[in-house]
């Protein structure tokens, strides 16, 4: 493995992981905080339900979906800039 | 047979095609059935027996005797279908039959099961899926093994993996056994034994290949037989044309009915059925917010480690596709379990509020005990009505059901035709048939592949490898049936505990052999055998009477298998020396999607 290989690699890896980092930010944020604020958000109203009820048994399903599609379209962004999306 | 996969797999939209159309006809066949005058249990058996032989035909039709195909389905499953077969894959008879119920009469705190079986996806695709694939391997205990190198770590691996997956499976089998008696009208016992003959049709003979393309019409049967009877009975009893938007207001009100009706307990217990005393949207009790997020994070890591859904994603072709199946596969499994909150609130609403015909409680005793659906279920004992105050009044506390049989029975409450009734028996047989195959298929292929062929007999040939992985199949699963007819445990405490086991075994060995280089051979089976001993020893203590820390109960003990994981991998790491230069190498490789994968395909 060259020098230069090496360094696009961690320059990769980099990014990456940072990638990483901001998506478990937030699925933490919406598996972990939203459910115990339920208490509270239940006395705001949404779309007809009680907030906190609706994220767990909506909202927060939703954000998983959109968080995953979300990493995946950054990851292939990544990939491409350096050259490791060509397969099939 | 390569040229007709080949041809299978540039048909593949049109084959599914076909398959719902035709199951969508059979459907519409049942019906006019059932309007001729066919009775209920025969279409029961029609709709029960129709689906399985076409699984056992699809299992059939994808035999083989290559290793590839057996163990990884030839790596060329396309992201959607890998997407629907990981969704069948996932969802259990637990998660098909008794989420809703659990919704229904454990309010917030079951919420922590939808938020922990949906969450969890998020890691196996930031953390897990893409590297796992890159890497190449035919099960998880084979990445464990290559990763840190040596016999011992791989060894721990299976055990863990063993551990957890039969766990898993009994609860499978026993629901299949359940739903197959109850739609044939034979004892459980032979129940439990015909539901194994059909999942056994669907893997022996194919493996992994059979698996794949079996769950991916089990996905079809199961989200199909999940989603009609919601919306039809939405729009029958006019809760809107599609439920889950419109829901929000049944919700809002389900406190003034609690107030009304009084949540309370009932005057005299009946053993293994429950009356509602839990609130539908709010937490209750001191720890109740901890428990929630404590459950949920053991069932996010155990969906993070669960080998059967992981090796699901070694079948793409490439890493993009792997992650791009990881979110086809929430997005499947989203759908049904996005439906079931809505199922839980619309049922209860059915039978308490005053000013719907289907209300029951609240009115007269005589008028509720003549209903037909009040009858079916309580003559199986599933459901029972007792006025024990004597104001011949229906109250709330003096309801009792079962709580898995809240999908079961809701068809039959807002009075849908039969033929409703046989597709939820279908679809919940789909769903147990689906999750028990992915389960042994797991448990076989990592003693066959891992224990067999890398630790007894590394030159065994192939047939041998494949013929010794087909005998432990059937041996596993006759173990397994054996132990579910037993009944020992529900389905769903027996579901959690798997979850529990896998991620206090195998969480930070598998992500940590990803993203911390450092790791090494000492640390991870130090990690895997501290987490597992120290899990299973919390669940004995809690199980049998000790004082939970902190409200961690039996649910939970994955929290403590965790924090003794990690911490033992990390300190163990950190006093041996680090792995040496080709280990690194391989993690470097392990992180770059392109390239030749780290084991190669004939490993």
């Amino acid at each position: 493995m060259s020098a230069e290989n090496t360094d696009v690699r961690d320059r990769y890896w980099h990014k990456t992981r940072n990638l990483t980092i901001l998506v478990l930010v937030l699925w933490a944020f919406f598996s972990l905080v939203i459910p115990a604020m339920v208490g509270t958000l239940d006395n705001v109203t949404f779309l007809g339900f009680p907030l906190g009820f609706y994220m767990i048994a909506q909202g927060s399903l939703i954000a998983f979906v959109l968080i995953i599609w979300f990493q995946n379209w950054r990851q292939d962004v990544i990939d491409d800039e350096f050259g490791f999306g060509d397969e099939q | 047979m390569a040229l007709i996969q080949g041809r299978f797999l540039d048909n593949i939209g049109r084959v599914y095609g076909i398959y719902t159309g035709g199951f969508i006809a059979f459907i519409l066949l049942m019906a006019v059935l059932e309007q001729l005058g066919v009775g209920a249990d025969t279409i029961g058996i029609l709709f029960v027996g129709f689906t399985i032989a076409i699984y056992a035909l699809i299992g059939w039709l994808s035999r083989t005797m290559e290793v590839d195909a057996y163990y990884v389905a030839g790596r060329q499953v396309p992201a959607v279908y890998n997407g629907m077969a990981t969704a069948a894959d996932w969802m259990s008879g637990a998660s098909f039959v008794a989420l809703a119920g659990g919704v229904y009469f454990g309010g917030y705190g079951y919420m922590a099961f939808i938020i922990g079986w949906t969450g969890g996806y998020v890691l196996v695709n930031s953390l897990m899926a893409p590297y796992l694939r890159k890497f190449g391997c035919y099960t998880v205990p084979d990445f464990i093994g290559t990763r840190y190198g040596g016999n011992l770590a791989r060894f721990c691996a299976v055990v863990v993996l063993v551990v957890a997956s039969f766990t898993y499976v009994t609860a499978q089998i026993n629901a299949t056994g359940t739903i197959a008696a109850r739609a044939l009208h034979i004892p459980f016992s032979w129940g439990v034994w015909f539901g194994l003959l059909g999942i056994l049709l669907c893997s022996m003979l194919g493996g992994m290949r059979a698996v794949t393309w079996t769950q991916v019409a089990q996905y079809i049967v199961l989200i199909i037989a999940y989603l009609v009877p919601v919306i039809w009975m939405s729009n029958v009893q006019g809760f809107g044309i599609i439920p889950h938007f419109t829901y929000g207001e049944a919700a809002a009100n389900m406190a003034q009915f609690e107030a009304q009706y009084g949540l309370n307990p009932p005057a005299e217990e009946i053993p293994g059925l429950s009356v509602l005393t839990t609130p539908h949207t709010g937490p209750v009790g001191e720890l109740a917010q901890w428990k929630f997020v404590t459950l949920a994070l053991c069932m996010m890591a155990g969906t993070a480690s669960l080998p059967h859904i992981l090796m699901r994603y070694f079948t793409t072709p490439s890493v993009r596709a792997a992650r791009k199946s990881v979110g086809w596969s929430l997005l499947f499994i989203f759908l049904l379990y996005f439906t079931a909150p809505a199922l839980a609130t619309l049922t209860k609403l059915q039978l308490l509020d005053p000013s719907l015909p289907t209300a029951i409680i609240g009115k007269s005793f005589d008028e509720v005990a003549s209903l037909d659906w009040i009858q079916n279920w309580s003559s199986v004992g599933f459901l029972a009505i007792a006025d024990q105050n004597g104001d011949n009044i229906l109250q709330l506390n003096e309801f009792f059901m079962r709580p898995d049989i809240v999908v079961l029975a809701t068809p039959e409450i807002a009075g849908l035709p039969y033929v409703i009734s046989g597709l939820v028996a279908a679809g919940g047989m789909a769903a147990a048939m689906s999750t028990a195959d992915g389960l042994l298929l797991a448990i076989a292929n990592a003693l066959s592949h891992d224990l067999y062929y890398k630790m007894i007999d590394p030159r065994a040939d192939t047939s041998v490898r494949l013929i010794v992985a087909r005998i432990l199949l059937l041996g596993i699963g006759a173990l397994g049936a054996l132990i579910a007819s037993l009944q020992l445990t529900g389905i769903l405490g027996a579901v959690a505990w798997a979850f529990c086991f896998a991620c206090s075994g195998l969480f930070f060995p598998l992500m940590l052999g990803v993203w911390w280089r450092r790791a090494n051979r000492e640390g991870a089976i130090a990690g895997m055998i501290a987490g597992f001993v120290a899990g299973t020893a919390y669940l004995y203590y809690v199980y049998n009477g000790g004082t939970p820390w902190l409200g961690l109960d039996h649910l939970r003990f994955g929290i403590v298998g965790m924090a003794a994981s990690l911490t033992a991998m990390v300190v163990v790491t950190l006093l041996t020396p680090a792995p040496d230069e080709e280990i690194q190498r391989m993690v470097d490789d392990t992180r770059v999607p392109v390239g030749p994968p780290i084991l190669g395909a004939a490993h």
